[in-house]
């Protein structure tokens, strides 16, 4: 195609800007219609309204005797509830912030000293780490014990040893009475 | 067709290697397409277009959606209701099954009235015809997929169209169905052929187009360019007319998809799929009538079903029913009459299509049937013998710039008619 360009009356080289400007413009205009075109396309892929409508569960936890943890499915992942016991929670209030790798105390992680609630899905990458059942290996700090690339959890969930970065993390709950907590 | 067309070193750097861009630039930019082009030749793009934006919404869908006889309904409704704009994108792709078709038809009656099928684009044609087929059999499948009234008995009707072939028929049925009716698994394999088949239709596109551009467009006219003189780069002329084109069709289209986005499907469809009743009256989608209308016109199961697939058959062999070598209709005083009485009839068909089978119906529907198959086979065969056309213009160019160089061209046509 020929490039030659050619130029109104009165307008001078100096003034071909103008259609560049017109050019850009256009393209411009093109790239934010295919963006608004795409995004329903790609937003579609979010969690439709259904999915965020089971957001929060409640919970019963009258049942859970001192020493026993229970696991509840919310938002498709793992949930931990543990009814700690007395040793479980002087050791946890005890531990010294320095030798933490996310230092958090465990007043900021309970609501409730004597009940652990907490997203059952190791920081690092993703697997449920044992030691809910009796029997389960809980690890060198006698929490929780991550099988698939051996991190260590303390009592209250604090990470303190392996590749796990953070916590494991503490969900959005509240109780709804002394029996009920609604998670999320 | 040298590299050093680029400036940018990098796709100079790959253009030597993979000639992509020059491929590309050769026949999306420089394409010499004749200059004398209407509007009617936006509609090729407008295909290909629709179908990207079938492609890209059904893809999206199927995310969202189970073909499961169980769930189908139930998740179609979701995706209305719940999936993050999935009422838009479920919209889009219904009713963009009734513009794509509405673009074909218009694109085909064009070849038919402007000769675009006759030497040298007769596979072109032939690919084309395929497409339409393809397209037919895919929409078919897709209306089946919400699991509705309609979906249902659609699939009921259309599988058993097959049982009309003598002795194997009922075998060939239960192959279909994957059972002794239209079931979970009919639905399974219905949606893995509707996610299927658009691919093939890309690939017949790619061929079709590989064949358009052996010789480039026909024209109004239906006159060889005879030289660059006859042709205007492809971008930006047609680029931008392409555009401006695609911005009405999707005016409409938004206007349909916000508006009226119910108005070419069937409410009963809306209704989850009963196995133990049939609703009162069934009619295929509307792009399907015409057939629909020539099935029911013949009094024989077998020869109905032979029927409706010959009107599409019959458009493969066109290119050697209609023997007159002059392309476009309107050189053609009698043929143009026809063309014009057999789109009232493809109309009419579409109409009695949708109506009962019944009564003065039927009988409408037997004439305009006949006629269909007549047009082709008689009276296109016959046209080509007895018509004397209008004389041609002497080039492409000529007849763009102006009416002077008409003349003198009578008597070559003549010639080269007899």
């Amino acid at each position: 195609m020929a490039k030659t360009q050619t130029l109104e009356k009165g307008e001078t080289e100096s003034h071909v800007g103008r259609r560049d400007f017109i050019v850009v413009a256009t393209y411009a205009m093109a790239g934010i219609g295919a963006a608004a075109v795409a995004w329903p396309l790609i937003d579609q892929m979010n969690p439709a309204a259904d999915t965020l409508a089971l957001a929060s569960i409640d919970v019963d936890i009258s049942k859970i005797e001192v020493g026993q943890a229970i696991t509840v499915k919310w938002r498709g992942k793992p949930v931990f509830i543990r009814h700690r016991t007395e040793d479980e929670i002087t050791s946890a209030q005890s531990v010294d912030m320095g030798d933490l790798k996310d230092p958090q105390t465990d007043d900021e992680r309970v609501t409730n000293p004597q009940f652990l609630v907490m997203v059952g899905v190791c920081t690092h990458l993703g697997c449920v780490p044992l030691g809910q059942k009796t029997g389960d290996i809980k690890g060198e700090y006698n929490g929780w014990f991550c099988p698939c690339h051996g991190s260590h959890y303390d009592s209250s969930g604090r990470i303190r040893k392996g590749p796990a970065p953070l916590n494991l993390e503490v969900p959005p709950y509240q109780f709804a009475s002394n029996a009920v907590i609604k998670i999320g | 067709m040298s590299a050093d067309k680029f400036s940018n070193p990098v796709v100079r750097w790959i253009d030597h290697r993979l000639p992509i861009f020059s491929f590309m630039d050769h026949e999306l930019n420089e394409y010499p397409t004749p200059k004398n082009l209407n509007y009617f030749w936006n509609f090729g793009s407008l295909a290909g277009i629709s179908l990207v934006i079938m492609i890209a919404t059904g893809i999206v869908l199927a995310m969202s959606y189970t073909p499961h006889v169980d769930y189908a309904f139930e998740s179609v409704e979701r995706i209305m209701r719940d999936v993050n704009h999935g009422w838009l994108i479920r919209y889009i792709h219904m009713n963009g099954a009734s513009f794509f078709f509405i673009v074909v038809f218009i694109h085909i009656f064009r070849g038919l009235y402007y000769g675009s099928y006759k030497a040298p684009r007769e596979l072109l044609w032939i690919l084309g015809v395929l497409i339409l087929l393809l397209m037919m059999a895919t929409a078919f499948m897709g209306y089946v997929l919400p699991w509705g009234q309609m979906s249902f008995w659609g699939a009921t009707v259309i599988t058993n169209l097959f049982s009309a072939i003598p002795f194997i028929g009922d075998s060939i049925v239960t192959l279909l169905w994957g059972g002794f009716s239209v079931d979970n698994p009919t639905l399974n394999r219905f949606f893995a052929l509707h996610y299927l088949m658009p691919f093939l239709i890309v690939g017949v596109v790619i061929l079709h187009l590989v064949a358009l551009h052996r010789f480039g467009s026909n024209n109004p006219i239906g006159i060889d360019v005879s030289g660059p003189q006859d042709t205007v780069p492809f971008h930006p002329y047609y680029t931008i007319k392409d555009f401006f084109g695609l911005s009405i069709f999707l005016s409409l289209f938004a206007a349909a998809i916000f508006f009226f986005p119910n108005f070419m499907g069937h409410p009963d469809n809306y209704i989850p799929a009963n196995p133990m009743q049939t609703p009162a009256h069934i009619v295929p989608e509307w792009y399907f009538l015409p057939f629909y209308a020539i099935l029911r016109a013949v009094p024989d199961k077998l020869g109905g079903v032979l029927a409706m697939f010959g009107a599409i058959a019959v458009l493969f062999v066109l290119p050697w029913l209609d023997r007159s070598p002059i392309r476009s209709g309107n050189f053609r005083p009698l043929f143009k009459i026809f063309f014009w009485v057999f789109v009232v009839d493809c109309v009419a068909l579409g109409y009695l299509g949708g109506m009962p089978a019944e009564g003065i119906y039927v009988v409408l529907s037997r004439v305009a049937t006949a006629w269909y198959f007549l047009h082709f086979l008689v009276i296109l065969p016959l046209l080509s013998v007895i018509e004397t056309p209008k004389p041609l213009p002497q080039s492409l160019s000529k007849s763009v710039l102006g009416g002077a160089a008409m003349a003198g061209a009578a008597s070559a046509v003549k010639e080269k008619v007899r």
